[in-house]
């Protein structure tokens, strides 16, 4: 069964790799904001539009 | 409107375009190898149901078409449709263009060219004998490097990208390319003997260990974590409503990616492998069931509030099923993890009905849902008829009702009488074909609820092809937005997304490493076996007996028949001594199988004269009257090929089998000794031609070696 030396570290490595995926990514900031994630993903994309110039100055300040 | 974001932003604006024009491609290869898929499915379930729907032909038979099957509908099938969904979402998501149109091209041609290799192969029998992992070494290394074409592609967006927040979908997809490279490379090792042959380097148990590991995975990475990925992207869109819980997701996900890798041991409760592997994979997959339900609820309750849209909309329709499936299937499993239901449910047809459940119920009704919503999006239309999609709905609703129940009910009425003891404690059904016989109506059912998901399908291509044809690609849409970085930040943001984006890119690098260098290094010592009861009645295969087994594999033999005795009272009433694992440490690669069509295997040696199995392969029922085995005549037909058997000996040599150079250098000759014997014995039966040179010879003295080293030992242990 010398299989399961690599079968279990390996599966430790990936989960701890979920681990420290997780707690990065929180670090990070990635789970700050757990509300506008899921609203913004169903704005869809500007199209180049004539009002473009307009926006872009704005925006920019 | 610009996204709420957007506003903390001074990064550049920039224009962008996607590359749908691989989407589309995607969702065509889609299409077509599902149908493909479902039509060797439903002749594979008219096969189980009469054996005449073998032909007797070689290539079509079920021990060939059914790795066929599952290849198609796990890897072609859902293959495409889980690139073309992600490669849509995957650049919305993120607001920016594929990173490369070339590299796209060669993961989509690539792709289709392992498709047709692996339906190129699979039908003559060219096979590695590991249920799900059957392509050979060529096919594998390809499968290996069209990922890797993949995973650069996703990480190379991704580091492009234009919108900081990475969704919860695009975890998915992350560890869905991670997780199925690994399990594909550790499972996937073996030593080549020819081009179109290769040794699993891991033997018996070790060898069952490591498939199964890979084969739940398959099922957890290939055909589940990237469809909820889907789901949590399609789902909202189609409803236009946000997910009901986003934290949910989050929790939900990194819970199931954790939990998930642990679960394959449930594959092989009861067998030879150690009772504390086999209760940590029972305990994990229990605890699997929460975050499983974690998506399925998430999902649903997306739906709340478009519940009237559900009634109309054909794209939420096949949604909502969908994860109405996922939540069945996800309750299924863990049940069927825990040992005393896995006692009845293993080696049974409830576990093809569960995998349905889950592939047609799930993986097909999410796909068709996701189908409807971007071929009307690419191709600038509407649906071409609401109504085919309708009458699709409810005939694969109603097909996959008649497969799921009538498997499940074949499952338990099939084990339950095998496991009937009585009174003076013997078995109730001795002979195996009585409880085959109760069960092939159900047999007809399955097959009948087959055709009509097939059927379904074939409406839907027909639906989604006119879609198309009305509809036009129209001019590539530019969009804009801001770029993530940089310059116009505080000072070091620069450094900061480098950051963000290079480990993810190394991440998977450095697994890539550690992985074949842990292979390299642990390899050799996996071949000792030293933590394996010895057992030294246990000998390596002879010659002759080596072919034989090859022709086993080749034949696909696994798929029916198991060889793994359980220590179970009627188990051991019907076939003899419970298996050890010391019995198996020379079995490159192991053939325990998972599904009893027919009787286990284990102690088959010696149970019948030659000339049994002589009969046995030209016609089942000269022998057991009513078999649904199919005819196997070609074997007495085709010329035994000794070619490569010196090959095959020094292969099995370097692989830690004890053969000496005087054994691998007088491989053929000894091999043509035994046939001989073994052909004597069948003229002396009148068997009317010369067979000595024949296949069947070979398989025949496979068949009378297994078992018997360790078998013929008294019992008193």
């Amino acid at each position: 069964m010398e299989v399961i030396t690599i079968l279990i570290p390996l599966a430790i490595l990936l989960a701890l790799s979920f681990i420290v995926g997780f707690i990065w990514m929180t670090m990070k900031g990635q789970y700050d904001d757990m509300e506008t994630p899921a609203l913004r993903m169903l704005i869809e994309d500007e199209k180049i539009s004539p009002r473009k110039n307009i926006i872009s100055t704005k925006e920019k300040k | 409107m610009s996204s709420p974001s957007a506003v903390h932003r001074t990064g550049r604006l920039e224009t962008y375009s996607y590359d749908d024009q691989i989407v589309r491609m995607f969702i065509v290869a889609t299409i077509i190898w599902g149908a493909v898929a479902m039509l060797v499915g439903v002749t594979i379930a008219f096969q189980l149901a009469t054996w005449k729907m073998n032909f007797g032909l070689q290539w079509i038979t079920f021990g060939r078409l059914r790795p066929l099957h599952t290849n198609a509908a796990i890897f072609a099938f859902c293959g495409n449709a889980m690139f073309a969904g992600i490669y849509y979402s995957h650049q919305r998501l993120l607001k920016a263009r594929l990173f490369n149109d070339v590299l796209s091209r060669i993961h989509f041609w690539g792709w289709q060219a392992i498709i047709v290799s692996a339906a190129l192969t699979l039908p003559f029998g060219i096979t590695r004998g590991k249920e799900y992992a059957e392509l050979e070494w060529p096919i594998t290394i390809a499968i290996a490097v069209i990922w890797v074409v993949f995973a650069v592609n996703f990480f190379g967006t991704l580091i492009r990208r234009r919108e900081r927040h990475i969704f919860v979908a695009i975890w998915f997809y992350i560890a869905t390319i991670l997780t199925v490279a690994v399990l594909h490379i550790v499972n996937g090792l073996g030593l080549p003997v020819t081009i179109f042959k290769s040794y699993s380097v891991y033997a018996g148990v070790q060898d069952a260990l490591v498939q199964w590991w890979y084969g739940h995975n398959a099922v957890a990475f290939f055909l589940t974590t990237p469809f909820l990925g889907l789901m949590y992207y399609f789902v909202p869109k189609a409803a236009n409503r946000p997910v009901y819980s986003y934290r949910l997701s989050v929790v939900h996900f990194w819970s199931l990616v954790f939990i998930y890798i642990w679960a394959g041991p449930h594959h092989l409760l009861y067998t030879t492998l150690p009772e504390w592997v086999q209760t940590l994979g029972m305990v994990f997959s229990i605890a699997l069931w929460a975050p499983s339900w974690g998506g399925m609820i998430n999902g649903l309750m997306t739906l709340r509030g478009v519940w009237d849209k559900v009634r109309t909309d054909p794209v939420l329709k096949f949604m909502a099923l969908a994860l109405t499936f996922y939540g069945m299937a996800t309750f299924e499993g863990p049940l069927l993890s825990i040992k005393s239901v896995n006692s009845i449910g293993h080696f049974t047809d409830w576990i093809p009905g569960h995998v349905h459940a889950g592939t047609i119920g799930w993986n097909y009704l999410l796909i068709a849902g996701i189908l409807y919503y971007m071929v009307p999006k690419l191709w600038n239309t509407e649906i071409f008829s609401k109504k085919i999609a309708n009458t699709q709905f409810w005939l694969a609703t109603i097909g996959l009702a008649l497969y799921y129940v009538s498997m499940v009910s074949a499952g338990i009425t099939q084990s339950l009488m095998w496991r009937a003891i009585d009174v003076n404690g013997k078995l109730v059904y001795p002979n195996f074909i009585e409880t085959v016989v109760k069960i092939v109506p159900m047999y007809w059912v399955r097959a009948f609820g087959g055709t009509f998901v097939f059927i379904s399908f074939l409406l839907m291509t027909y639906n989604l092809f006119k879609t198309m044809n009305q509809g036009t690609i129209g001019e590539i849409e530019v969009f804009e937005a801001y770029a993530l970085d940089d310059s116009s930040l505080e000072e070091n943001a620069g450094h900061h997304r480098k950051l963000e984006g290079l480990p993810m890119v190394f991440a998977v690098l450095s697994l890539i490493a550690i992985l074949v260098g842990s292979a390299i290094e642990i390899v050799p010592s996996l071949l000792s076996n030293q933590y394996i009861t010895k057992i030294d009645a246990v000998k390596p295969y002879k010659p002759l007996e080596l072919l034989g087994r090859d022709i086993y594999l080749r034949e696909g033999c696994y798929l029916c028949h198991s060889q793994q005795v359980r220590p179970m009272a009627h188990e051991v009433l019907r076939y003899g001594k419970n298996s050890e694992a010391g019995e198996f440490i020379y079995d490159h690669p192991f053939q325990w199988g998972s599904k009893r069509t027919g009787p286990d295997l284990a102690r088959i040696g010696g149970k019948y004269p030659n000339m049994w199995h002589y009969r046995h392969m030209i016609n089942p029922r000269d022998v057991t009257p009513q078999s649904i085995m199919p005819i196997y005549k070609w074997l007495v037909e085709q010329k035994l090929d000794l070619s490569t058997l010196t090959k095959k000996l020094s292969v099995m040599k370097q692989l830690g089998v004890p053969y000496s150079d005087v054994d691998i250098a007088s491989g053929v000759e000894n091999a043509q000794a035994q046939a001989k014997l073994i052909s004597a014995d069948l003229m002396n039966q009148g068997v009317p031609k010369e067979v000595e040179d024949k296949e069947l010879i070979a398989l025949i003295a496979y068949l009378q070696r297994m078992g018997t080293d360790y078998g013929s030992l008294p019992v008193n242990k």
